[in-house]
């Protein structure tokens, strides 16, 4: 009888291809199109990376991805460079160092640290932005893409349900 | 024998520490990328290398889009099966209202034209216009901007004003050969000079990325009212005067507020005026050139055949006096007759003529 192969799971796997994954949907929902009659919305797609990729493993290689997904969201959008980048590895920081009280909780518990990183994002953003354009952005609009930006948690959860292998090494 | 059953079995990486000098690392090159961005300058050097960026990034958008917008097409087609009644409902009540106003226009021109005729009025001439197609959109409460897919081959310049059938939609931030990223009205860093139609009071535009921008420091008492039409003053020069922005509505915070015109008509499809503000039309290092900044310095010596010419030309009836008392690169800078050239050349010059400077006020009429 013959053995099945054992599958490496490699930094391609869990961020090569995610990252990719996150590309390819902010280019998809940056298209100038109305689906009856309403635009598409825009949630931060890489903030489910930025949630995601410190709960799995720690990495160096995730917060240099995370810097260039970043800066791929400000090039694309016209946004301030660095704005984004600074933002999500904001996030991805805070996660890190709280892994040792997030990881093994429920769903639930992982939903509320979501929130508090996907808030923590927008309100970096939102000040940089202000300090850029020396002008407050509006707060109902950032309201509405921090709720669609939730809204990718599932995505997250899954991410992580793939690919957390419970080793004690990164505990 | 295998990496585990050595020497370093039992070492534990520092894998969380390691992680947090990466992360600081790039947290750090982040930050210096934001202290030096000057986006908000929005003009051609801020835009600098973002330029081969979007260049690359239109086509590859594009190919993603395709399926997006067969989808668009495919709701656009359910929304016209569904909504047809109403639609033709409204817009046979709207020709009726449009009708008179259309009589109304045909004899205004007619008058308009005879008044400019019998003033001689330099009228404003056709801003040509460039067709584009938005490849990409931001919708974000931080950036409100497009791509679009004409550049500086077709003649759009950084600060052309962009408009679709309904009204004014942006201005052209940065242009490369073949794309162009516009700044919508919306955008928390832009800012337009506008006027209220009804009163011509001039107030500013100002966005702040959610979909109705905010009127700030409107200019006189009640000014503003609901359902006042908002237009550009062309204060400035950035966009040309009377192109129609919205219509004005109190905000739920209290502010005055804008509902764009643009937004009612298609959000892919735009327009690029080629108009050229003040900025483009005048090069500051011309109007600092020659002869203006010759006339407080000496003009060179004239050669000797050019001395010879102008003496042929001027002949003095004491050559060596005037040789005397003025160089003749002085004589040069100003060309009168002899007799004045000894004036001391600081004097400033005669204002031109009111029939000289009537071709220079054309411009197109712009303010």
């Amino acid at each position: 009888m013959r053995g099945r192969a054992v599958r490496v799971v490699g930094p391609l796997h869990w961020i090569g291809y995610p990252a990719l994954a996150v590309v390819a949907a902010t280019l998809v929902f940056a298209t100038p199109v109305r689906l009856f009659r309403l635009p598409l919305p825009e949630p931060i797609f890489p903030m489910v990376l930025a949630f995601a990729w410190p709960l799995i493993r720690p990495s160096m290689l995730a917060p240099a991805v995370l810097l260039v997904v970043g800066l791929f969201l400000d090039l694309l959008w016209g946004g301030p460079m660095g704005l984004w980048a600074l933002s999500l590895l904001c996030a991805y920081g805070v996660i890190l160092f709280a892994r040792p009280l997030i990881v093994g909780q429920d769903v639930r518990a992982l939903l509320g640290w979501y929130v508090g990183a996907t808030i923590l994002a927008y309100a970096l953003g939102y000040v940089f932005t202000a300090m850029d354009v020396k002008a407050a952005p509006s707060l109902v609009g950032a309201f509405f893409q921090v709720l669609v930006t939730v809204l990718l948690f599932p995505l997250a959860n899954n991410l992580i349900e793939r690919f957390d292998d419970g080793d004690v090494r990164f505990r | 024998m295998s990496f585990r059953d050595g020497p370093f079995e039992n070492l534990k990486v520092p894998l969380t520490w390691t992680a947090a000098v990466a992360l600081i690392l790039a947290g750090a090159g982040a930050l210096l990328l934001l202290l030096n961005d000057k986006r908000e300058q929005l003009d051609a050097k801020a835009y600098g290398a973002r330029g081969a960026f979007d260049a690359i990034a239109a086509p590859a958008n594009g190919m993603f889009a395709h399926p997006v917008r067969w989808v668009g097409q495919a709701s656009d087609w359910v929304d016209d099966y569904f909504f047809a009644v109403s639609e033709n409902r409204r817009l046979k009540k709207q020709v009726a209202e449009l009708e008179a106003w259309r009589d109304a226009a045909v004899a205004l021109k007619n008058i308009n034209s005879r008044y400019e005729s019998m003033l001689q009025i330099r009228t404003e001439p056709p801003v040509p216009m460039v067709t584009a197609r938005a490849v990409s959109e931001s919708r974000g409460p931080f950036v409100n901007a497009r791509l679009i897919d004409s550049g500086s081959r077709k003649g759009i310049k950084v600060g052309n004003p962009v408009i679709n059938e309904h009204g004014l939609v942006g201005r052209v931030v940065g242009a490369t050969a073949s794309v162009s990223r516009v700044l919508l009205l919306t955008d928390v860093a832009s800012r337009t000079p506008v006027l209220v139609n009804r009163t011509d009071a001039r107030a500013i535009l100002v966005g702040d990325g959610s979909g109705n921008p905010k009127l700030e420091f409107i200019r006189g008492k009640d000014a503003v009212k609901a359902g006042d039409q908002i237009l550009s003053s062309g204060d400035g020069g950035v966009f040309p005067r009377g192109l129609p922005i919205g219509v004005a509505a109190k905000g739920l915070d209290g502010s005055w507020r804008v509902k764009l015109y643009s937004d009612r008509g298609a959000v892919d499809f735009v327009r690029v005026l080629l108009f050229e503000d003040f900025a483009q039309l005048v090069n500051p290092e011309a109007l600092n050139a020659p002869p203006l900044t010759a006339l407080n310095k000496a003009a060179p010596p004239p050669s000797p055949e050019l001395a010879a010419r102008i003496e042929a030309l001027h002949p003095t009836p004491h050559p060596g006096a005037v040789a005397a008392a003025q160089p003749p690169a002085v004589t040069l800078a100003t060309p009168r007759p002899a007799a004045t050239a000894a004036q001391p050349t600081a004097t400033p010059p005669k204002p031109a003529a009111p029939a000289a400077a009537a071709p220079t006020q054309g411009n197109g009429g712009r303010p």
